[in-house]
């Protein structure tokens, strides 16, 4: 018997033109297919992390369809940092439904920690890896690679690297060796 | 000095405390980790308006309390997005209807009294009750919306993205709080109910490692706080209220002193 593989993508964006108040990216198109890994990449300014919002439904879409039909989890450019937050990194990752057994090394020490006492790419690290281990059907990492030392770049690549079949990714970066180095296809943001 | 508070007639009023103690302490914490603590003091005025309101047109204290409050909660649900400022004008919202209310009802001085100082030691039995059902309804559904606010805190496009309502559980947890307020309004006073609900989680949210601990510390500081009021209120024959704050004060400078000594102990 054969695998079956699904045809229908996970993600549809048809023509989409999205912004605030007024529009900011020029016509996207494309679709998300199980198992792949998607780079959207452009100059600042162009619109990609818009493109991320209206697909989370955070920002207007003024034309162009988007279709989906998967649990999708996100992580935004900017975590949000509270000043206080009383919650250790492995309550964060629970309540994300990952298991924290087999961690890498770099993960597993910000475990008993404070989300408070982290750094910025600690717990960049860690909103990535709640996002990875989730078992949502789409992962969308908006600059992933922002505030990341060498090390936990690896970690998040070999992260990407290790998806279920039943699962896709869609990454927003600047950072071109990352994207290309990561993903099965990338997608370029111009405007015409 | 312990007699008179293990005397039978305090019974009740010590178990009504307990009980919205542990649940305003609790509801505090969810209102910090949501930065919405000032909330919780423009729901309690609300509390105190809806009580004189109400009997004004012949309900009962509690009830008139829980629905002032409740109304202020399911008025916070209407715009996603309202901040300290609305929750401030709340506050004076309620303070102006409380005051005119009192100035122009009979027994209206008596009532605002009774805010003020509260009246935890001639409270019913139906304050029992009433906070009894609450902790059980808060307690059965503490599983449902803790990790459903936790999430969307921390995560907070997940449920939109997702086609999930998020609307039924933070108005449950809204009215949730404007209840408890409401009962701890008319039987603790109202602002002992407020500091109820900011000192404890406040202290807490320093000193926890972790969630789970925070609740616990936020409960156990409001405990300790709340039973060394009970006795000194009853021993040195004071108002309860401005008791059990400046008990909640003098602790919270307590494990302020301590933390700092824990951490020059720890750095030197």
């Amino acid at each position: 018997m054969g695998m079956i593989v699904s045809l229908q993508p996970l993600l549809q964006v048809e023509n989409l033109i999205t912004g605030y108040q007024t529009p900011i990216t020029p016509p996207v198109s494309f679709n998300l297919y199980v198992g792949s890994i998607l780079g959207l990449c452009g100059a600042n300014g162009v619109g990609k992390s818009t493109v991320i919002r209206a697909i989370m439904g955070t920002a207007r879409i003024f034309s162009g369809v988007i279709r989906k039909n998967a649990h999708i989890v996100h992580q935004a450019q900017h975590p949000v940092q509270l000043k206080q937050m009383p919650i250790r990194g492995d309550e964060l990752l629970r309540l994300c439904g990952v298991k924290t057994d087999n961690l890498p090394q770099r993960l597993q020490i910000l475990l008993p920690q404070r989300l408070d006492k982290l750094s910025g790419g600690q717990l960049q690290l860690l909103q990535i890896w709640a996002c990875l281990g989730s078992g949502a059907d789409i992962i969308i990492l908006d600059e992933p690679t922002n505030n990341l030392d060498p090390e936990s770049i690896t970690i998040v690549h070999e992260g990407l690297q290790q998806l279920q079949p039943h699962q896709a990714a869609l990454l927003v970066s600047h950072e071109a060796t990352f994207i290309q180095q990561t993903c099965t296809r990338v997608q370029e943001i111009t405007h015409v | 000095m312990f007699d008179s508070w293990l005397d039978p007639l305090f019974h009740l009023p010590l178990l009504t405390g307990l009980i919205l103690t542990i649940l305003l302490s609790l509801l505090g914490v969810y209102l910090r980790l949501r930065e919405e603590w000032l909330a919780a003091l423009g729901l309690a005025q609300l509390a105190s308006a809806g009580a004189l309101g109400g009997a004004a047109m012949g309900l009962p204290v509690l009830a008139g309390s829980a629905l002032g409050a409740s109304i202020g909660a399911a008025a916070k649900n209407i715009r996603v997005g309202w901040g300290n400022e609305t929750y401030a004008l709340m506050l004076l919202f309620g303070w102006s209807v409380t005051l005119l209310l009192a100035a122009n009802a009979p027994h209206g001085e008596a009532q605002i009294q009774a805010f003020i100082d509260g009246q935890l030691y001639f409270i019913g039995e139906s304050h029992l009750w009433t906070a009894l059902v609450v902790s059980a309804v808060t307690g059965l559904s503490l599983p449902y919306w803790s990790p459903r606010l936790l999430r969307i805190r921390f995560f907070p496009d997940y449920f939109r993205a997702n086609n999930l309502p998020a609307w039924h559980f933070q108005l449950m947890f809204d009215i949730l709080c404007a209840i408890v307020l409401g009962v701890a309004s008319v039987s603790m006073g109202l602002m002992a109910a407020f500091a109820l609900v900011f000192i404890p989680a406040w202290l807490a949210f320093t000193w926890a490692r972790g969630w789970w601990w925070t609740v616990f510390w936020a409960v156990f500081f409001g405990l300790v706080a709340y039973l060394s009021a009970f006795i000194c209120a009853l021993h040195l024959d004071q108002p309860f209220a401005p008791m059990l704050v400046a008990c909640l004060l003098v602790l919270a400078g307590v494990v302020w002193a301590v933390q700092r000594i824990v951490i020059a102990l720890t750095f030197s």
